[in-house]
Parts: C-alpha cells; sequence; structure tokens
C-alpha cells in the first residue's frame, strides 16, 4: 500500500472516530436506564412524555409553516432577482447571508424590542401571533439556505427564455410561477425545504426567548431533570436529521428533466 | 392594408439607440425575414412586436390593432426561439396544449388539436416523451407546434435553426416554409443565414446597425443589391472601386480599364469614385463573344473545390473571384497566369451608398 494511501485511511479512520465514537456512547449510555441491562427504557419514556409528543408536533407544525412561507418568498424574489433586477443580485445576495452572521440572540432580542406587547405591531401578545413571529424568524434563519439552494436551481435553467414562452402562449405571471418555474425548480426548493426543517427541529434560541413550545426548549429542559432521556433524544434528533438528510439526497438523484438535458 | 405594420419604430437602451427608425409593411399571410449580422437590431425589431420590449418611439399595429403598449401576454403572437425554450417539466403534447389551456379551451378542444398540431410536425408517437427525450431538431418542431397551436395572428422565428445541424437545417427551413404556405400565416422570421432567408422569404429586410438597408424579395436582394453593406452581406459579391469617365455612356474605368454599366451612373461627375459589384457567376474567364466588357488581369489564387473552381483574378488595386466548372480535360489556370474576364454591362452593380 502507498504511503500516501495509508495517511488517507488513517485520515477517515480518525474522521470517522471523531464522528462515531460520541454517537456510540450517546447511544450506549441511552440504553443504560436499567441497571445491569441494555435497554430501550429511555426511548420509552421520551416517546410516553406528552410533552414530546406536543412539542414535536408543534415544532413540525412550525416547521412546514417554515417551509411553505419561506418558498413564498424565496422562489418569486430569486426568480425576479434573475429576471428583472441581475444587478441587485449581490445585495440580495447579502441580506441573505445575514442571519449567519447575525446570532439568532441579536435577531430574537431585535424582534422582542420591535414586536413587543406596546408596540405598532404587538405580535407577542398572543399566542398565535407569536407563533406567526416565530416562523416569520425561522425563515430569516433558514434565508441562506433556502435562497442559495433555489437560486443554484434556477441557474440550471432559461427562465428567461422559458417565461418569455410562456408569456407569447399567454400566460400570466402566476401561471408562469406555479406552473412553468416552480415545477423546473421543485428539486431545488425541496433541498432548501428540508435544510430548513433540519435546522427548525433543533433550534433553541428563539423559541426559548419567546417562550413558544417548541422541541429545542423542551430537549434543553429534559437535558437539565433528567439522565438517560437526554441521550436517547440527542440520538432521535440525530436520526431526524439524518432522515431529512437522506431525503435531501433521495430528491437530489430524482429525475430532472432540464438537468439532465 | 398591410396587416403587420411597423411605423417609425426605434429602441434606445441608454444613449445607444440600437433600432432606427424601421418602417415595415407585411401583407397577411407574408413570410418576411429580417437579415443582417450580431448585432444589426434584427432580433431586438422582432422583441418589439413580440411585446418583450417596448419602443422608444413609434407605433405597430396588427390587423387593425395598436399592441405597441400591449403586453406579450395579450398580443396573440407565436414565438420559436433559438433554444426551443419547451418547458422542460412538461411532455411534449402538454408543451403543445399549453397555449390551450392557458385560454381555458375546454379538454375536449384541447386533445384533438394538439394531435393535429402534432400530425402537421409529423411527430404524433412523441407525445408523451420529455424534451429532454428529443433531438434538437423534434424540439424545435415542437416548439413550432406549440407555437401555432393557439392560432396566433403572427408567427414569430427568432434564428430557429441556428443551433441545429447543418443537414437538419436545410430539412427543417423546408418543413417550417411548407407549414407556413399550409396555414397561410403571417410570419417574421430572424437569421444570420443569408441562405436561410434567400430560400425561405417572400421579402427581406436587411439591417445593419440599426438601419433597414433593404427591403426586398430574394431576387431583388440578390442581384440587384442598393448599398455597399447588402452587397457584401448577401451571397459571394465582388465590390470594385471605379471612377466615373463618362456619366452619359455609362462609361467607368476599374484601374485604368474601361468598362460599361448599363445603369447607375448617370448624374455622376466625371472623376467621380463610386463602388460597382460583380456576382462571381456573372463573370467568365476569357473574353467570350458578345460581352462588351473585358479587363485584363493575373491569376492570384485558384481554389480547386471539386465541381467548381474559384479563381481569383487581380488587376491592380481591385481582384474579382469567379467560378467556372470543373473541365476533366482541361487543367484549372496556374498562379501568375495572364488571363482576361468578361462580363455584361447589365451585370455591373452601381452600389447606391457611393453614387452620386
Amino acid at each position: 500500500m502507498k504511503r500516501s494511501s495509508i495517511g488517507a485511511w488513517a485520515a477517515i479512520a480518525f474522521g470517522a472516530t471523531y464522528f462515531i465514537v460520541p454517537l456510540i456512547a450517546t447511544f450506549e449510555f441511552s440504553l443504560r436506564i436499567r441497571r445491569g441491562e441494555y435497554s430501550f427504557g429511555a426511548y420509552a419514556n421520551v416517546f410516553a412524555d406528552p410533552r414530546f409528543q406536543s412539542t414535536f408536533i408543534y415544532t413540525i407544525t412550525i416547521a412546514v409553516a417554515t417551509i411553505v412561507v419561506g418558498a413564498l418568498l424565496v422562489v418569486p424574489t430569486a426568480y425576479w432577482v434573475r429576471l428583472r433586477l441581475p444587478r441587485l443580485r449581490p445585495i440580495v445576495e447579502f441580506i441573505t447571508l445575514l442571519p449567519l452572521v447575525v446570532p439568532a440572540i441579536i435577531i430574537v432580542f431585535g424582534y422582542l424590542r420591535m414586536y413587543n406587547t406596546s408596540s405598532l405591531l404587538p405580535f407577542t401578545a398572543t399566542g398565535w401571533a407569536t407563533d406567526l413571529l416565530l416562523v416569520f424568524s425561522y425563515v430569516t434563519l433558514g434565508l441562506p439556505y433556502m435562497y442559495r439552494a433555489v437560486d443554484t436551481g434556477l441557474r440550471a435553467i432559461d427562465i428567461r427564455t422559458l417565461t418569455e414562452a410562456a408569456l407569447c402562449l399567454g400566460a400570466g405571471w402566476p401561471t408562469i410561477l406555479f406552473r412553468v418555474i416552480l415545477p423546473n425548480v421543485r428539486s431545488a426548493v425541496l433541498s432548501g425545504a428540508f435544510l430548513t426543517f433540519a435546522i427548525v427541529i433543533g433550534e433553541f434560541t428563539m423559541a426559548a426567548l419567546l417562550n413558544r413550545p417548541a422541541f429545542g426548549p423542551y430537549m434543553q429542559l429534559i437535558g437539565a431533570n433528567r439522565a438517560y432521556e437526554p441521550s436517547a433524544l440527542a440520538i432521535i434528533a440525530f436520526f431526524i436529521t439524518w432522515a431529512c438528510m437522506g431525503l435531501l439526497q433521495i430528491v437530489g438523484r430524482s429525475r430532472q428533466p432540464a438537468a439532465l438535458h | 392594408m398591410a396587416f403587420l405594420e411597423l411605423e417609425g419604430v426605434n429602441k434606445s437602451f441608454g444613449s445607444h439607440q440600437v433600432v432606427q427608425t424601421v418602417d415595415l409593411s407585411i401583407q397577411r399571410g407574408e413570410f418576411v425575414a429580417f437579415l443582417g449580422p450580431s448585432g444589426c437590431g434584427k432580433t431586438t425589431t422582432l422583441r418589439m412586436v413580440a411585446g418583450f420590449e417596448e419602443p422608444s418611439a413609434g407605433t405597430i399595429r396588427i390587423g387593425d390593432r395598436d399592441v405597441t403598449h400591449l403586453k406579450p401576454n395579450q398580443r396573440n403572437v407565436g414565438m420559436v426561439f433559438q433554444a426551443y425554450a419547451l418547458f422542460p417539466n412538461m411532455t411534449v403534447a402538454q408543451n403543445v396544449g399549453f397555449g390551450l389551456k392557458v385560454q381555458k379551451k375546454p379538454a375536449a378542444e384541447i386533445g384533438p388539436r394538439v394531435e393535429e398540431m402534432l400530425k402537421l410536425i409529423k411527430l404524433p408517437h412523441l407525445a408523451e416523451r420529455y424534451p429532454y427525450q428529443l433531438s434538437g431538431g423534434q424540439q424545435q418542431r415542437v416548439a413550432l407546434a406549440r407555437a401555432i397551436a393557439t392560432k396566433p395572428q403572427v408567427l414569430l422565428l427568432d434564428e430557429p435553426l441556428s443551433a441545429l445541424d447543418a443537414k437538419i437545417r436545410v430539412s427543417l427551413r423546408e418543413e417550417i416554409k411548407a407549414l407556413q404556405r399550409e396555414l397561410g400565416i403571417t410570419t417574421v422570421y430572424v437569421t444570420h443565414d443569408q441562405e436561410e432567408a434567400l430560400s425561405m422569404s417572400d421579402r427581406i429586410v436587411v439591417m445593419s446597425e440599426g438601419r433597414v438597408e433593404q427591403i426586398g424579395t430574394p431576387f431583388e436582394i440578390y442581384n440587384h443589391p442598393r448599398t455597399r453593406f447588402v452587397a457584401s452581406f448577401v451571397g459571394t459579391l465582388n465590390i470594385l472601386t471605379a471612377s466615373v469617365i463618362d456619366a452619359g455612356t455609362g462609361c467607368i474605368a476599374i484601374d485604368g480599364q474601361e468598362v460599361v454599366a448599363a445603369r447607375g451612373v448617370a448624374g455622376a461627375a466625371r472623376g467621380a469614385t463610386l463602388s460597382v459589384a460583380l456576382r462571381p457567376e456573372a463573370v467568365l474567364l476569357a473574353g467570350a463573344g458578345g460581352m462588351r466588357n473585358k479587363l485584363d488581369g493575373t491569376i492570384e489564387e485558384v481554389d480547386f473545390l471539386g465541381s467548381v473552381v474559384r479563381v481569383r483574378v487581380r488587376f491592380a488595386e481591385n481582384a474579382v473571384s469567379l467560378d467556372t466548372f470543373n473541365n476533366p480535360n482541361a487543367p484549372p489556370p496556374r498562379h501568375g497566369d495572364k488571363v482576361t474576364i468578361s462580363f455584361a454591362p447589365e451585370d455591373l452593380l452601381v452600389l447606391e451608398s457611393d453614387a452620386a
């Protein structure tokens, strides 16, 4: 075996150990709830906890709403910027990158200041309005991923000519957007959607500071009060995230006529 | 009365004027080609007819309707693009039926119309295929079917054959022409390929630097180019510089040798410089009888092209290319041979922009 390939294998082994050992250790620890034997008791406790179910359902609902609002915001924006305002593209890209450099806690404090009960838009006054604010804040958090995914998808098709062809055939803007453009960037939108989903599932800061019953704060609560259940929750969250990534891969590999041509 | 009319249409992007005062009347059912090099304004003019660009000045009328400020989806024009522009997420049948669906036609009407269109382009067996499963030629035929499925008033084609290989280009242009004749649809065709324009159109609009240089039938454009640009752009043309000796008799001198031009010299001052043009096929090697004009020169270049031999004869400043048929019993002339060429006075074209 060549020296270079030994080095490569050693690097892979080190990387795998770095990632897998903590995971195995966490999994192994999560099985030790009963003295002297391995069991899935901690998982049973987690699944039996009504707060797990309610927070998990709540977070999935918020995630789906985030994806819908995000897609409705990003797809027309990215499409219009590419079609009519290409000079604005660097500015829009910069804006969409801001959530990566501005910490979530700063954003949420900004929201609390802007939308508190004594403001003109008192989003935090009622539960449903705060849910709405949480969705908007998650849309902001997911913006860098959603925008990039959609923009890359749009780059793969000739949107200008497709738009003009549809216009000539009598189509209006909603028809063009929903029947011509969106179906052709479906994979890109789904990629952005799954990344957004993965972010929302584990998000703590915004949900906690807006005082919403989300999965992130629940994990923190369990972590602070129980021994084995947090490990079980960590493994569950890990698998949910990886399931999202797996779906992303499947969608990415699915047949996309524009890409094949 | 003209069916499609452009009146004083011009277009500027900032301070750059890309189309300068185009006046054009196209009759119903006519096939008109915009011919010119890249950047001459032909595509911009077509896009103004389609509604993708708004004229800076002037009016565009289709039928009796002023469409100058109408949106593209309100004009009822069909368009075929160079890049096909088929919707990748739709099958061939869905692509062809898209416009009809947008018009909210009943399914009972869309189905038969799509079938009819696919039969017309001879691709009924590919109805369920996706665009990426078709060849370039097939895609362009589908794009054509899609454009005419909605029965548009005007069909616009923007260099539709440019992306195809030579053989398919020839067969498809025949198909497009046959289809246009069958449907009788008013058609505007943009191309930079003179062969395409000459073989397909009823009339050609030659454009250069945003201006219309000449409008005429292919015969007129080829045989009687009015400007130096048209003469040089359409076909292979010898352009020579001559000076006027006697405007009354049409006598001019090319590198000191006197010849006669049948028309176009009248009114020119003695000694004035003219640009004259000669088609290679109008020139004969050796001074054949009956032809009055003769020029003596030296063979500068001989290209053996198989059935044709292209010979370039130089005088002094000017040179003429001419084509002769290959004769297996007589070898072609050689470089440096002294020869005489001849041509009829009628074949000597005096170009307008340089005429007095």
